[in-house]
């Protein structure tokens, strides 16, 4: 079945719109669809490789705007990563979403150096997940002061357009530390170096999906995945935890819990 | 499901109008609401990348301080007049000022948030129409 036959089906169920993209021009925009022209959803093939957006994202707002609507999303492996994810920081309410999953081209795949580029509704059809270089092994074949003017030369170049920060799936907190005028300079260029870059890193420790929006956002060029690829490999050594996966406690849900409350302080 | 008309979202395609580049955007639009911008994946020439001043132009749209009547200055006093009038003054005292004194005396002036083709009609007004060679931008401090 095509995903807009899927998409009509929830339609019909009572869902109030289906999430995904529209072709307008040959390019592809997100786009809410409804039953109003549900009849112009295209297909997955249609959607050209280099043309992604933060859908989990824009899903995230629209449930926190229509506090009683139902939506459907047709997501890649890497949205669904992402809602598995906004889910456990209470960003997104599954249980008014369904989600249609479609399987990234190849091509795609390789270019994202993604692991797993297909939701899990699809896993038993797929091959194997092959374990992906994101560039970390050869920065870490670098001597030490290679390694650390490779970094500081790319932070260098980072223009503060916040475009890493906005576009990210997993970027939702209110206050951003990236604004705090303790931590980051305002009005200097580039920003503090490498306060910035590492404040960044550390707040995607535990929660980077690896969908690799920001890399594709970035003016500069700076390879972020491979710095969030890093911070990731070493949460999941220490902490057993990979971002995105289902039933799986995230190490930082324990923040906000009975942990940490405080009636623990006061004891 | 709840009321059809009011579940709505689309995303605009539209130019950037901070600068003269004219990078790629998407305005991200809520039952006729601007709720956010994306950078166009699919643009030529910003390919998917926005600068701070285009990421953070939905900010302005709303904001009061805006200009979004036109403004006629008289003796030192202002006053909100319709657009037509305002235009209909401008095209009067131009011809008035060609008339009297020729293209030497009208300059034009654009602007680095106009988009490139703005500019480009400006500078083809100018030239054309007024016949003055006199056209420089904002951005000349
Ligand atoms: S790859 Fe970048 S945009 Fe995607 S979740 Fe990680 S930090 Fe956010
Ligand atoms: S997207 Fe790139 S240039 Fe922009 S703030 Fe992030 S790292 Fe810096």
């Amino acid at each position: 079945m095509s995903v807009k036959e899927e998409a009509k089906n929830l339609l019909g169920k009572g869902m109030d719109g289906v999430l995904f993209y529209q072709m307008k021009d040959g390019s592809a925009i997100p786009h809410l669809f409804t039953s109003k022209d549900i009849d112009e959803m295209p297909d997955v093939r249609e959607i050209p490789d280099s043309e992604r957006y933060p859908l989990s994202d824009i899903l995230s707002k629209l449930l926190m705007r229509f506090s009683s609507a139902k939506f459907g999303i047709v997501a890649r492996g890497c949205d669904e990563r992402a809602i598995i994810e906004l889910e456990k920081h209470q960003q997104i309410d599954t249980s008014r979403v369904s989600l249609i999953g479609f399987a990234c081209s190849p091509e795609l795949a390789k270019i994202c150096s993604c692991s797993k580029p297909y939701t899990e509704s699809l896993a038993d059809e797929m091959n194997e997940a092959q374990e992906i270089s994101r560039g970390i092994e050869s920065v870490e074949r670098m001597s030490t002061p290679a390694r650390l003017g490779f970094w500081l030369s790319n932070f260098s170049v980072c223009v503060k357009c916040m475009g890493c920060r906005n576009i990210c799936p997993l970027c939702f907190c209110k206050e951003c530390s990236l604004q705090d005028e303790d931590l980051v300079e305002s009005g200097v260029l580039p920003p503090s170096i490498p306060t910035f870059h590492l404040l960044r890193a550390i707040d995607m420790a535990g929660r980077c999906v690896m969908c690799g929006l920001c890399e594709e956002a970035c003016p500069a060029g700076i390879p972020l995945r491979t710095l969030y690829g890093k911070v990731s490999e070493i949460v999941r050594e220490e902490l057993g935890y990979v971002p995105g996966t289902r039933g799986v406690k995230s190490p930082l849900e324990e923040l906000g819990s009975s942990v940490g409350s405080d009636d623990d302080l006061k004891s | 499901m709840i009321d059809e008309e009011m579940v709505d979202y689309r995303t605009v395609p539209t130019v950037c109008p901070y600068c003269g580049a004219g990078c790629g955007m998407l305005l991200e639009v809520c039952s006729g609401e601007v709720i956010g911008v994306l950078p166009m994946k699919g643009h030529p020439s910003s390919k998917g990348s926005l600068c701070a001043k285009g990421w953070s132009s939905p900010e302005f749209l709303k904001s009061s301080n805006r200009l979004a009547k036109a403004i006629l200055r008289e003796e030192g006093e202002e006053k909100e007049v319709s657009l037509e009038s305002a235009l209909g003054l401008v095209v009067e005292n131009l011809n008035r000022v060609l008339e009297k004194y020729g293209p030497e005396a009208v300059g034009f002036i654009s602007s680095a948030r106009c988009t490139n083709e703005e500019n480009y009609l400006l500078e083809k007004f100018a030239r054309t129409f007024a016949k003055t060679n006199n056209i420089d931008h904002c951005a000349r401090l």
